[in-house]
């Protein structure tokens, strides 16, 4: 067990160096100076020559490198270009947004899409399981921006239940607070739901087929208590994958959901910082994200040995 | 049934009356882009005077609903008969909101701020031909220029030109004080913005107590937004498809006004074949503005066939130079050579102005034959490659700078274009006080302009305002791209 988790975390960490480099080449590749950005079309090659001095984008490259990953390893993420702010305030302000919505998110999706499978494998083949299954196929095909948009007019404009888009900030109340997350949750919530639904019901369908479930089902069990006790268990493998990857995709897609709902979320901030060539908030940012993927995988591998004794026992 | 609409509407009652609550005299702005910080001396960014200009912060002079120059700070001014000093006379009791007072000192730091070497104000050109600025009294401000410049009162009523306290400048960024009418409260970043009533204002008092200005980056957001009550007014509506559907509801008012940003094809005029005078006279009878104009702005741009505002004094209409003419096209590209037609690139930054009207204009193109290859890029690598290096044959961009006609004698410019006879007329007008003159030299500069084709002219960017039907004061035209709150207030 204790070579199972130290081989995990060896990986997560060469995975973390590895990105971070990717992360810092890339952003120096693609075109753009932060420094003409900010000054506009009217000011003169020296003045954005200037400006690039005191940003300190003339050091060279490596040396830039080394000074950004250094300040990581310090938990010092640099100052943004643009809010001219610790990059680190920033993210503390959009992440008391994004994090709730991700969470809010994939328990939406679970508690959706997890009955959704049992229901559709226990009938599989039958009526039930094949309009589940269409539900389902619909709900991964529909785009989530339009599906958001959808909401918006059903939910905020026709019965006013909810704001059209904005966050209040958790200082207005708890309430205000998460009545401003409820839409976007949905929207990111479905989609994933859909596809945890289908793997689900896949899971299940294969481990129905094993030869104990026979045995279970002779010694005279009811098909629920199979199905619950003895299959979902074993099925739990290929489901916590997926919504371990699908943490990544919640993250990913806060970015369109927090755009149509204007929430001033980490992937409104990644977005903007983009557009704005603010590299250093970029850069940090997605290294964070990339920290928050490995460390979700991390513990879908370790769940892995709570869910399946057999894992534990094998190292 | 009948029950699921019985509750549903009642519930929607309740929530509702909730939701309209709101104070009577608070209002909530739509904004599309956030201003990357609050000070409008240190950056280019159009959001950062969308909320602060007039509103926050004040100058010597300012910029009118229609582009005029009005005294603000500065009660009244005197020019010297060489026109080369201005003696500006100052209000007195002014004061900034962190509660020092305002006098001919700040005036001076801010001025001498701006034009230092180690300024990084992004335009400091209108700063240029200040040579000394001079405290007489506290009430008193004396500037020498260099040389006369007509545009010189104008320019003090830039954005980037307003006054700032020595104590407070460097925080301006963060926390933002001026002398206006609103002081600053709260920005919630990525979210929103709020500006509330100074007690201490010097002029005639606002009557909105409070204005929050809401980032909604979404075009599409737009109208459930203002639909949902969340909002209540966009006066830089950003979704133009959506403005008809909007006129039609009574509960909003909906602006149709001008910019200053003239919506052009830009073509590098050295690079072979664009060097050729044919050739670019070719792209211009190859374009059919009606159809762009329908296409990319819903129908609601006005064309210009140079480089000036329909809405400005000193237009001349010239748009019947190079009426849509695909055979006169076709004759012309043969002139020069290129009977077979050619192949270029057209560069188009991200608005839909360019994205949309690329398109259409791509399609015109072929038809005369010049085969163009769509690339689309984002605004920092078109500043990059097309601006800074000029790497391009074809883009399409709005120059939303108010009386920039001067752009096309600079320098290394991303035109490529030099014609000393412009710049000649360039130089003289800005030497040139006498009102009649001026319209005389700028009416040639457009004339210059159209002849040589330099770029294809296209349209003025229209400005969609789309606010509540209850409320008034807002501007209908953009001579500067800003929101002036201090004339906006609910008629009930």
């Amino acid at each position: 067990m204790t070579a199972y988790l130290l081989k995990r975390l060896a990986i997560a960490l060469i995975t973390l160096v590895l990105a971070s480099m990717v992360v810092f080449a890339v952003l120096e590749i693609i075109p753009g100076d932060p420094a003409r950005l900010m000054l506009g079309l009217n000011a003169s090659a020296d003045q954005v020559e200037l400006l690039r001095n005191q940003m300190g984008l003339n050091a060279p490259l490596a040396l830039r490198y080394l000074h950004w990953a250094g300040g990581l390893l310090s938990l010092d993420f640099g100052r943004s270009y643009t809010y001219s702010v610790p990059v680190i305030d920033l993210v503390r302000e959009r992440v008391v947004v994004s994090l709730p919505l991700a969470l809010i998110a994939l328990a939406l999706s679970t508690i959706i899409a997890v009955p959704v499978g049992l229901f559709s494998a226990g009938r599989h083949g039958r009526a039930g399981d094949t309009i589940a299954m269409g539900a389902a196929q619909l709900g991964v095909a529909v785009p989530n921006f339009w599906f958001a948009l959808m909401l918006i007019y059903l939910f905020a404009v026709w019965l006013r239940l909810v704001p059209s888009g904005g966050f209040p900030g958790w200082s207005a109340g708890v309430w205000p607070a998460l009545k401003s997350l409820i839409l976007p949750a949905i929207a990111l919530a479905l989609p994933q739901a859909a596809i945890l639904a289908r793997v689900t019901r896949s899971a299940l369908i294969e481990v129905l087929n094993e030869d104990y479930i026979r045995t279970a089902r002779a010694k005279g069990l009811p098909f629920r208590a199979v199905l619950w006790r003895h299959a979902l268990r074993n099925a739990m493998i290929p489901v916590l994958t997926i919504l371990g990857l699908q943490f990544a995709f919640l993250l990913a897609g806060t970015i369109i959901i927090e755009n149509v709902f204007y929430l001033p979320g980490l992937g409104r901030l990644v977005f903007q910082a983009i557009t704005q060539r603010d590299l250093i908030v970029v850069e940090s940012v997605v290294m964070l994200l990339v920290a928050a993927v490995i460390a979700v995988n991390l513990l879908v591998d370790l769940s892995y040995a709570v869910v399946d004794p057999r894992l534990r026992s094998r190292q | 049934m009948k029950l699921w609409k019985t509750i549903l509407t009642a519930a929607a009652l309740v929530l509702a009356t909730g939701a309209s609550a709101l104070a009577a005299r608070d209002l909530v702005i739509g904004i599309t882009l956030e201003p990357p910080h609050l000070d409008p001396t240190a950056g280019a960014a159009a959001a950062i005077d969308e909320v602060l200009y007039a509103n926050v912060f004040e100058g010597l002079t300012r910029i009118g609903p229609n582009g005029e120059v009005l005294p603000d700070l500065a009660e009244s001014w005197m020019i010297s008969d060489d026109g080369k000093v201005y003696t500006f006379k100052l209000h007195t009791g002014v004061k900034f909101h962190d509660g020092t007072d305002f006098n001919a000192d700040d005036v001076k730091f801010s001025l001498d701020r701006a034009r230092a070497d180690n300024s990084v104000n992004a335009q400091k050109g209108l700063f240029a031909a200040i040579d000394t600025v001079e405290v007489v009294d506290p009430a008193t401000v004396k500037i020498t220029l260099k040389n006369p410049q007509s545009s010189f009162l104008y320019n003090m009523g830039w954005g980037d030109a307003v006054i700032v306290a020595p104590e407070t400048a460097d925080t301006n960024k963060e926390k933002p004080v001026g002398t206006g009418p609103f002081r600053f409260q709260n920005w919630a970043k990525g979210s929103s913005i709020t500006l509330i009533k100074s007690d201490t204002y010097w002029g005639a008092p606002v009557s909105l107590d409070k204005a929050e200005f809401r980032i909604v980056p979404d075009a599409a957001a737009a109208v459930p937004a203002l639909l949902s009550g969340d909002i209540q007014a966009f006066p830089f509506f950003p979704d133009p498809d959506s403005v008809a559907q909007i006129k039609d509801d009574p509960r909003f008012k909906v602006v149709i006004g001008a910019t200053e940003g003239e919506t052009i094809l830009s073509i590098n005029n050295k690079k072979p074949p664009f060097d050729k005078l044919q050739v670019r006279q070719a792209i211009s009878f190859a374009l059919d503005r009606k159809a762009i104009i329908d296409g990319a702005s819903a129908g609601l741009g006005v064309p210009i066939g140079s480089h000036m505002s329909p809405a400005n004094k000193a237009y001349v209409d010239l748009t019947g130079l190079y009426p849509h003419n695909v055979e006169k096209a076709k004759e012309l590209l043969k002139e020069a050579g290129l009977e077979n037609g050619f192949k270029a690139t057209l560069k188009l930054p991200p608005p839909p102005y360019a994205r949309l009207g690329g398109e259409i204009i791509a399609s015109q193109l072929r038809d005369v034959g010049i085969d163009l290859q769509i690339v689309p890029v984002e605004w920092a690598q078109w500043l990059d490659q097309v601006f800074t290096k000029k790497d391009y044959d074809l883009t399409i961009v709005s120059h939303t700078e108010p009386n920039d006609i001067d752009i096309y004698s600079r320098k290394d410019y991303y035109f490529n274009y030099d014609n000393p006879t412009f710049d000649k007329i360039i130089a003289d007008l800005s030497l040139t006080s006498d009102e009649a003159k001026r319209m005389t030299l700028l009416g040639e500069a457009q004339k210059i302009l159209a002849d040589d084709a330099v770029v294809g002219f296209l349209y003025e960017l229209p400005k969609a305002g789309v606010w509540d039907a209850k409320l008034e004061g807002f501007w209908e035209n953009a001579p500067i791209q800003a929101n002036d709150l201090t004339k906006v207030k609910w008629t009930e």
